[in-house]
C-alpha cells in the first residue's frame, strides 16, 4: 500500500473526493450518502463559489423556477415562470448543501491530483488525501477564454472580462464594445446600452432562442419535448454539441426576448466577428449576414420540433398557436472596422466564453485542446469521474436541474467500479 | 419534399471520402497543412499570366493532372488591351465555384438530389480608390453580393440551409470576409 511508505505517515484515507462545491459536487455527495459511500468534498472557496464571487450583479438563472430542481428539491415556490436571482441561487445551493448534509470542506485547495497503487492521492494547501475514486465537479467555466489579439488593443481602452465586470458603473465613460454574442453578451451589451453608454456588439456563431413560444418558457418545451433529455451518445456531433454557445436568453420579471433585433431596438450596433487587430483597428468579419441566417435557420428547425411534438402529443389545446419570428436584420451599413485609438470606444469586455482549468490536474486525460476525455463523465482513468460538464450525459448537463440524472448515473458507475475492485 | 422516395441522392461528390479524411486529419493536424501556390508573370502593360500546378499537401509535394494558365489584364475603358479578365475579378471565380462546390457537398451529405445550381456573383467597386482619386474609398470590393438558383429534392428552406452551410465553410468566402495577413517580398 502506497499510503504505508508516506513520510508523513498521517496521509488520510477516504473512499471519494469529490472537488468543488457547487451543485453538481453537492448531487455527487448526495448520491454517494445515499449509497453510504464515505466521502469528503473540497472546496476551494464557500459553497457555491462561482456564483458568489465569479458573476455580474445583474445575473439570474436561465431556467424557470418551475424547471430548476435539484435531487429531493422539488420547486414549490409562488413564482414558478420566474427566474431566481444570483442570491437566490447561492441560497438554493447552501440549502441544499445543508439538507444533504454534503461533507464540505471550504477553503480548500487542490493543488494536485495524481495517481496511485489503488486509487488517487489529492494534494491540497491543507494536506494531502488518499482515495480510491475522484469526482471532478469543478465546472466548465473556471477562467475566460479571450483571444490572444486583445495584446494588440491600446492601452488606452480597458478590458474586462465576465469574471470581472459587475455592472456598468465599474466601466469608463463612453463607447463600449462587448465581443460575443451568447448569453453573456447579450445581457452585458443590454445592460451596458441601458446605462447611456453606445454599445457595439462583436456577433459570431450563437444560438437565437425566443424566450417564450407559444405562451411557455422556451425552456419548459426544451424540456417537456424531450429535447433536453437526448443523451450524449445519441447526439449527431458530440465533439460540436459540447461546443455549443449558450443560447441567446436572460431570465427577467418580463420574460423579454433578447435576440439580436431586440438589441438593435434598443441602439446596440451590430458587428461581425472580430478577427483581429491591426494597427489599432479592430477588424470585424463580413460574414455577418451568413451568421445571422444560420442562426435563424436552426431557431426555426428547434421550434418546428416543438410544434411536431406538441401536434403528436395532443397538445395542442393548451397551448398558443405558433409563433413565427423576423428574420435577424443586417445592419444597413455594416463597419468592418473600428479605430480602436479613435477614443469612439473606451471600454472592451470580452464575452467570449469560458473553459475549465485542469492546471492541477496531474493524471494524463486531457486532449490536446486541454477537454477532459470521458465517456458519459466516466474519464479514462479507472475511479475517475466527472460532472457538470457541458452534454457531459445529456443536452440538460449543465443547466441546475439536468444534474440529478447525471449525477445519480456517474454515481451508479462509481459504486459498481467499488464494488468490482472490492 | 422529402428524399424519402429516391434513396441514394447523387450529386458526383464523394462525401465518404472526405468525411474520412475529416477523422484521419484529426488525429493528425500536421498532414492538414497545405500550401496552394501560383507563379505569375508580367506580360507588357497591366498584362500578366499565371500558372498554377503543383501544391504541397497530406505531407508531401502534390501536382494537378494539368497545368492551368491565366492570364489577367485590364479592360479598354481603363485603357489597356484587354487580354483577359481584370484580377479583382478572379475573386469572383473563386467565390462563386467555392460556395456552388459547397451546396453541392452538402446537398450530398444530406441526401439531397441537386439538378442545378447557378449563381450571378456581382462585386461592388468604386474605382476612385485604386485611382487615387479619394483617400476615403476602399481599393477593393466595397460588398460582393452572390444569388443562387438552385433545382434540388428538397424545401425552400432546406435550399436556404445548404447555401447558409456551404458558406460557413467555404474557403474563399472565409477569406474574403475576414482579415488575413499578406506578407509581400522582394528577393
Amino acid at each position: 500500500m502506497s499510503e504505508g511508505s508516506s513520510p508523513r505517515g498521517a496521509v488520510e484515507r477516504t473512499t471519494a473526493v469529490v472537488i468543488g462545491a457547487g451543485h453538481a459536487g453537492l448531487a455527487a455527495s448526495h448520491f454517494l450518502t445515499e449509497r453510504s459511500i464515505d466521502h469528503v468534498v473540497l472546496e476551494r472557496g464557500e459553497v457555491a463559489n462561482s456564483w458568489r464571487h465569479e458573476r455580474w450583479d445583474s445575473l439570474r438563472l436561465l431556467t424557470p423556477n418551475a424547471l430548476s430542481n435539484l435531487p429531493g428539491r422539488r420547486y414549490d415556490g409562488p413564482d414558478p415562470d420566474g427566474y431566481m436571482t444570483t442570491d437566490e441561487v447561492i441560497a438554493l445551493i447552501d440549502g441544499f448543501a445543508s439538507v444533504v448534509r454534503a461533507p464540505v470542506r471550504t477553503g480548500v485547495a487542490v493543488t494536485s491530483l495524481r495517481r496511485t497503487d489503488d486509487g488517487y492521492a489529492v494534494t491540497t494547501d491543507a494536506g494531502e488525501l488518499h482515495c480510491r475514486t475522484v469526482v471532478l465537479a469543478t465546472g466548465a467555466c473556471n477562467r475566460p477564454t479571450v483571444p490572444a489579439f486583445r495584446d494588440a488593443v491600446p492601452a488606452s481602452v480597458e478590458q474586462f472580462t465576465a469574471f470581472d465586470y459587475r455592472n456598468p458603473e465599474h466601466l469608463p465613460e463612453g463607447g463600449v464594445l462587448v465581443v460575443g454574442a451568447s448569453a453573456t453578451g447579450v445581457q452585458l451589451a443590454a445592460e451596458l446600452r441601458r446605462s447611456g453608454r453606445p454599445v457595439t456588439l462583436s456577433v459570431g456563431e450563437h444560438v437565437r432562442l425566443p424566450r417564450t413560444y407559444r405562451g411557455q418558457d422556451v425552456l419548459w418545451w426544451m424540456d417537456a419535448s424531450g429535447v433536453w433529455d437526448e443523451r450524449y451518445d445519441e447526439v449527431d456531433d458530440l465533439t460540436r454539441a459540447r461546443r455549443l454557445p449558450s443560447p441567446q436568453l436572460v431570465g427577467t420579471p418580463e420574460r423579454a426576448t433578447l435576440d439580436l433585433n431586440a438589441l438593435t431596438d434598443i441602439g446596440v450596433e451590430l458587428v461581425g466577428r472580430w478577427g483581429t487587430v491591426r494597427n489599432g483597428q479592430a477588424a470585424f468579419s463580413g460574414g455577418l449576414g451568413n451568421t445571422f441566417s444560420l442562426a435563424d435557420l436552426k431557431m426555426r428547425r428547434l421550434l418546428g420540433t416543438f410544434d411536431e411534438w406538441a401536434l403528436r402529443r395532443g397538445h395542442e389545446g393548451e397551448i398558443g398557436p405558433p409563433e413565427t419570428y423576423a428574420p435577424t436584420r443586417v445592419p444597413e451599413s455594416k463597419r468592418l472596422q473600428l479605430d480602436l485609438n479613435s477614443g469612439e470606444i473606451r471600454a472592451v469586455v470580452w464575452a467570449t466564453g469560458y473553459r475549465p482549468d485542469y492546471a492541477w490536474l496531474d493524471v494524463p486525460v486531457l486532449d490536446e485542446k486541454g477537454h477532459l476525455v470521458h465517456d458519459g463523465g466516466v474519464v479514462d482513468s479507472p475511479g475517475l469521474y466527472a460532472l457538470g460538464l457541458p452534454v457531459l450525459r445529456r443536452r440538460k448537463s449543465t443547466f441546475i436541474h439536468g444534474i440529478e440524472d447525471d449525477a445519480r448515473e456517474v454515481i451508479d458507475h462509481l459504486a459498481g467500479f467499488l464494488a468490482f475492485r472490492r | 419534399m422529402t428524399t424519402t422516395e429516391s434513396p441514394v441522392a447523387d450529386n458526383g461528390v464523394n462525401v465518404q471520402a472526405l468525411l474520412d479524411a475529416r477523422d484521419v486529419l484529426k488525429g493528425a493536424p500536421e498532414a492538414a497543412q497545405f500550401t496552394w501556390r501560383a507563379s505569375s508573370k508580367w506580360q507588357h502593360g497591366v498584362h500578366s499570366t499565371t500558372r498554377l500546378q503543383n501544391y504541397f499537401g497530406l505531407g508531401e509535394e502534390q501536382s494537378h493532372k494539368t497545368e492551368t494558365v491565366l492570364d489577367a489584364d485590364h479592360p479598354e475603358v481603363f485603357a489597356a488591351t484587354d487580354n483577359a479578365i481584370t484580377p479583382i475579378e478572379y475573386l469572383l471565380v473563386g467565390l462563386a465555384s467555392c460556395l456552388t462546390a459547397g451546396v453541392a457537398s452538402v446537398a450530398q451529405n444530406r441526401g439531397i438530389q441537386v439538378r442545378s445550381i447557378e449563381s450571378t456573383v456581382e462585386g461592388h467597386h468604386d474605382i476612385r480608390g485604386i485611382l487615387g482619386a479619394d483617400s476615403d474609398v476602399r481599393n477593393g470590393f466595397n460588398d460582393v453580393k452572390v444569388t443562387f438558383t438552385i433545382d434540388a429534392d428538397a424545401s425552400p428552406e432546406d435550399i436556404q440551409a445548404l447555401v447558409a452551410q456551404s458558406q460557413k465553410r467555404s474557403a474563399v468566402f472565409d477569406a474574403l470576409t475576414n482579415p488575413t495577413d499578406v506578407t509581400v517580398e522582394v528577393v
